[in-house]
């Protein structure tokens, strides 16, 4: 019992070091796709992992007016989604973590995260960092409800809120096609794009300051603070694609801690993050950039989906 | 003497030491905020002891009228009260001294200021503890009209005189539904005591229509929409640590005031039809506050939409609860009820320190207003930190307490698949997804408030001499903050004591939640739904801590400072700051049917190069609920007056066959 309790909890944190290790790649790996579906010559995979390194020796710059709140801010971004990463089952359920903090306090870290990041935005006081802030907190007020009604589904399916007893469920449910289920993957794809910054409510490479929105409040972060900043992101955009991956095509994830399970469940996750890197590279290619007040529209579609999701649930698959 | 006794006659006392303020300043630093002080660690003594020993304390008390004495009634749910108001009333008597300071003897009257506040601190006390209507209702009255004197305190301004007849005006209205209830109740009951009127079995359709009753009246003070139109009048005006008390503490009351209706003395009968009604309702005040909120640019009128958002989000939970229990999901309900009374503590914690933190910042810059603010955090470092905490506390972010009340009743929620009406099955879900919607909204509405106040620039000159406030005032905040803190990393342990109120009204508690231990929070069994909030603390710590080992240069590499990015055009200034204005722009564009919004801009060309030399933007954001309700009502009013006095003919030989015509009726009437 103990032993187990240990293993449980080692591969708790090697999960969660994993994921943050391999939260680059994915990104790297969706760049570089995306260059090649743009005819042009894409950075390697490990460029990401150069960037980090490069910025995390560099000297930081702060402006005069930062106050404390801009240098603590980027580790406490960094903790809250580190956190987050580590309640979601990655390659294997029955984590630890999953009791500590169930999806809805997932949903919270990052909304903590969030608030930080905003905070530090407006702290130097130019008008990029507030207009980022300000653009931030409308999309994602916008975009929570609708993710937490996509989970919702989730847990009222699998009668749980802890990720990895609800995927456990959902494993051992088998193949059953939930029409609820295939409203709220759409719901949460469109939230997932708005969340990450990505085409088409955010557009991760640009730096055209009418159109930013993730990298407006980044803009006076230097060093390690920006090493920090940067690598939360790119873990946050692994935090949604795990999720999407994990929670509707569950299979793979290994439910037992055996070396050949666990073996099993990292080739799955791999595999559905490529095939998933690969969505996201071509919606990125195919799709423009809408204008800002376009969002809602597109947020509310988000909302709909997983609403509808919600009520297919409650109407055609309780008491089913 | 019992401990409530003692906080009622401290209160009291301070309330008389404060007379003599205007001679003797110094009275009402060193004695009456003092008895305050005592009265509130009694009050939250009284309060926490009840809820440890799950005890009920009755006292018939020999005043009142000579064949209908006034009784006590002591139970758990009181006991949570007045805990609330005990922890509130400690924090302001550390607050008010310092506070006080502000106002110049000559011109205003701190024995008024004091005075009232002390006997406004006795009704709030007596209403809470209250076993009668009768008793009840006098306590109300006296917590209504001493807190219109404080409204009105500042009353050489003709904003301030207006918004406190408003605020008596409603008072007196929810006061009159309020006594309409308990007269129903004491009709079926042959009684005024709460004992006879829980004992009593009142027909159904009566039932319901002394619920309706006492959830518009206690719903008018509790600020619920469309009701709320006084609140963001009355609240911002009165001095800071008074805003604190009745944002903080009197809400409170009137959903104390609630819950005793409905969930005691109506407890044995309630109907699923209540739940619905208090469940839509608090859906949309908890949206419609907080999208007010979000668009106020006055920091105290911002924290008083606020308040009306959380009492929405009380009475979310609260309606659940009331569903349930119609329903017959009896455990379902004690959650959701728990978790309506976890979050009126974190909103008295919150919303009392943000109203103090506010109270600093305009005793030390004179400003309410957002747009002159900036920077603050480096004039007044303590201040702001606390007043962080308060700003991600009612952002219901983990770990902090807002959250754990916001995580309750969305797992409360979460089981509405219980339900056997499809249509209830929906609905609860929708409203999960409003109170999500709130909190997100709450999330956006308080990154505003903090950044622009305390973040970049100073926008104004007055900020950039403010000064950290005194050491009372800090503690004050410090106190509040620690409380939030604590709420939000030992829930299990707080549940526990909240678990009594359950205990005491139904007779059974929470099964589950405080089943694993201290360390976990399950409220429907470990399985379903768990939450490690002292786990999380540590957790976030670790994190940070590895983070920072790991990142902060141990070579003692300077941090080099420059000048913020300017796109190359030359020094920044902090008007090219974003405004609050700018900052809730996206917002208030989505959301624009909310509001009454009147934006002009006006140009200024020079005609002869045809160049715009100026521009001028103003904006004015108004409350729906005065174009759709009050003004409509009071047209009507003033036209059904008019009417009315046409009888009014100036000649004394129709008033007296008006007498006579009235005499005959009333004779015809009970021959």
């Amino acid at each position: 019992m103990a032993d187990q309790l240990i293993l449980e909890w080692l591969l708790a944190l090697l999960q969660t070091l994993l994921f943050a290790a391999g939260a680059p790649l994915f990104a790297g790996w969706v760049k570089r796709l995306k260059c090649g579906l743009q005819n042009r010559r894409g950075p390697s995979l490990l460029q990401p992992y150069r960037d980090l390194w490069k910025l995390m020796r560099k000297q930081v710059v702060l402006a005069e007016e930062a106050s404390p709140l801009f240098r603590a801010a980027p580790y406490v971004v960094f903790a809250a989604t580190a956190l987050a990463a580590s309640t979601i089952p990655l390659i294997a359920v029955h984590l630890p973590t999953g009791a500590i903090a169930d999806v809805i306090v997932l949903v919270g870290f990052l909304g903590l995260a969030r608030f930080f990041m905003a905070l530090a935005a407006m702290d130097v006081g130019t008008a990029f960092g507030g207009m980022g802030a300000s653009r931030e907190m409308t999309v994602s007020s916008l975009a929570e409800p609708a993710m937490l009604m996509a989970i919702f589904t989730l847990t009222m399916t699998a009668h749980s809120t802890n990720l990895s007893h609800a995927m456990d469920q959902l494993i051992a449910d088998g193949l059953v096609l939930r029409p609820s289920f295939m409203f709220a993957l759409m719901g949460l794809l469109l939230v997932a794009l708005a969340e990450c910054g990505r085409i088409p409510v955010d557009n991760p490479a640009t730096h055209l300051e009418l159109t930013m929105i993730h990298e407006a409040m980044l803009l006076e972060y230097s060093g390690r603070h920006l090493a920090l900043m940067e690598w939360a992101a790119q873990l946050k955009l692994a935090i949604y694609a795990v999720l999407i991956a994990n929670i509707f095509i569950p299979w793979g994830v290994a439910t037992r801690l055996t070396p050949d399970y666990l073996a099993m469940g990292l080739l799955a996750i791999v595999a559905k993050l490529a095939l998933l890197g690969m969505a996201l590279a071509l919606a990125e290619t195919v799709l423009a950039k809408m204008r800002l007040f376009r969002v809602p529209a597109f947020l509310n579609l988000a909302f709909l989906l997983a609403l509808l999701g919600m009520l297919s649930h409650v109407i055609l698959e309780v008491g089913a | 003497m019992l401990p409530v006794h003692v906080a009622v006659l401290c209160s009291f006392l301070s309330a008389f030491a404060a007379l003599g303020a205007n001679r003797h300043p110094a009275l009402l630093a060193r004695l009456a905020f003092p008895l305050l002080g005592l009265a509130g660690l009694a009050a939250a003594y009284a309060g926490l002891d009840t809820l440890l020993h799950g005890r009920v304390l009755t006292l018939v008390l020999p005043l009142g009228l000579p064949w209908l004495h006034w009784q006590m009634y002591l139970d758990p749910l009181a006991g949570v009260f007045l805990a609330i108001i005990g922890t509130v009333l400690v924090a302001v008597s550390l607050y008010g001294p310092g506070y006080v300071r502000e106002y110049r003897p000559k011109r205003d009257s701190l024995a008024a200021l004091g005075g009232f506040t002390g006997l406004f601190v006795v009704g709030m006390l007596l209403v809470v503890v209250a076993g009668d209507a009768f008793m009840f209702m006098v306590a109300w009255e006296l917590m209504s009209l001493s807190s219109y004197f404080l409204v009105a305190f500042q009353h050489e301004h003709a904003a301030n005189r207006r918004a406190a007849f408003l605020y008596l005006l409603m008072a007196h209205a929810g006061g009159l539904l309020i006594l309409f209830a308990y007269g129903v109740l004491a009709a079926h009951a042959g009684g005024f005591s709460f004992a006879a009127m829980r004992a009593a079995s009142i027909p159904a359709p009566w039932a319901s229509v002394a619920f309706a009753l006492a959830f518009v009246g206690f719903g008018m003070k509790a600020g619920l929409v469309p009701l709320h139109a006084w609140l963001p009048e009355a609240h911002p005006v009165a001095p800071s640590h008074v805003s604190a008390l009745m944002s903080g503490v009197m809400l409170k009351v009137a959903v104390y005031g609630f819950v005793r209706v409905a969930f005691d003395l109506l407890g044995h009968q309630i109907q699923a039809g209540w739940g619905i009604s208090a469940l839509l309702v608090g859906s949309i005040t908890a949206l419609l506050g907080v999208l007010y909120a979000s668009v106020q640019s006055d920091l105290k009128r911002l924290l008083a939409y606020s308040s009306i958002e959380n009492v929405g989000m009380i009475f979310i939970a609260l309606g659940l609860a009331l569903l349930f229990l119609g329903t017959g999901h009896a455990t379902l309900g004690y959650l959701a009820l728990v978790a309506g009374l976890y979050h009126a503590c974190n909103h008295a914690l919150f919303k009392g320190l943000l109203f103090l933190g506010a109270g600093a910042v305009l005793q030390q810059s004179h400003e309410r207003d957002l747009e002159r603010m900036g920077g603050l955090l480096r004039r007044m470092p303590w201040t702001g930190l606390m007043m962080l905490v308060g700003c991600l506390s009612i952002a219901s972010l983990p770990p902090f307490n807002g959250f754990v009340s916001e995580w309750l009743t969305l797992q409360a929620a979460l089981q509405g698949v219980v339900l056997d009406n499809g249509v209830l099955r929906i609905l609860v879900p929708i409203a999960a997804a409003m109170l999500a919607l709130t909190a997100a909204l709450a999330a956006a509405t308080f990154v505003k408030a903090y950044g622009v106040a305390f973040l970049g620039q100073p926008r104004g000159r007055h900020v950039r001499h403010a000064r950290e406030a005194d050491r009372g005032m800090r503690g004050a905040m410090a106190l509040l903050a620690l409380l939030c803190l604590a709420l939000g990393v030992l829930p299990t342990w707080f549940i526990g004591l909240l678990d009594a109120v359950p205990r005491s009204l139904f007779g059974t508690g929470l099964p589950f939640a405080v089943a694993e231990g201290w360390l976990w929070l399950t409220p429907s069994g470990a399985a379903r739904a768990s939450y490690s909030a002292p786990l999380v603390l540590l957790a976030i710590g670790l994190a940070w801590l590895v983070a920072w080992l790991v990142l902060h240069p141990h070579r003692g590499q300077a941090v080099r400072r420059g000048a913020p990015w300017d796109c190359g055009f030359g020094p920044l200034n902090s008007r090219m700051q974003y405004t609050a204005a700018a900052f809730a722009m996206p917002i208030r564009r989505i959301f624009r049917p909310v509001w009454r919004i009147d934006e002009q801009l006006e140009r200024t060309v020079d005609s002869a190069s045809g160049r715009v030399t100026g521009l001028r933007h103003s904006l004015t954001i108004g409350d729906r609920a005065w174009t759709l309700l009050y003004e409509p009502l009071g047209r009507w009013v003033l036209l059904a007056a008019r009417r009315v006095s046409r009888m009014q003919t100036g000649n004394i030989r129709g008033y007296l066959a008006y007498s006579f015509f009235t005499l005959l009726f009333l004779l015809w009437l009970i021959s």
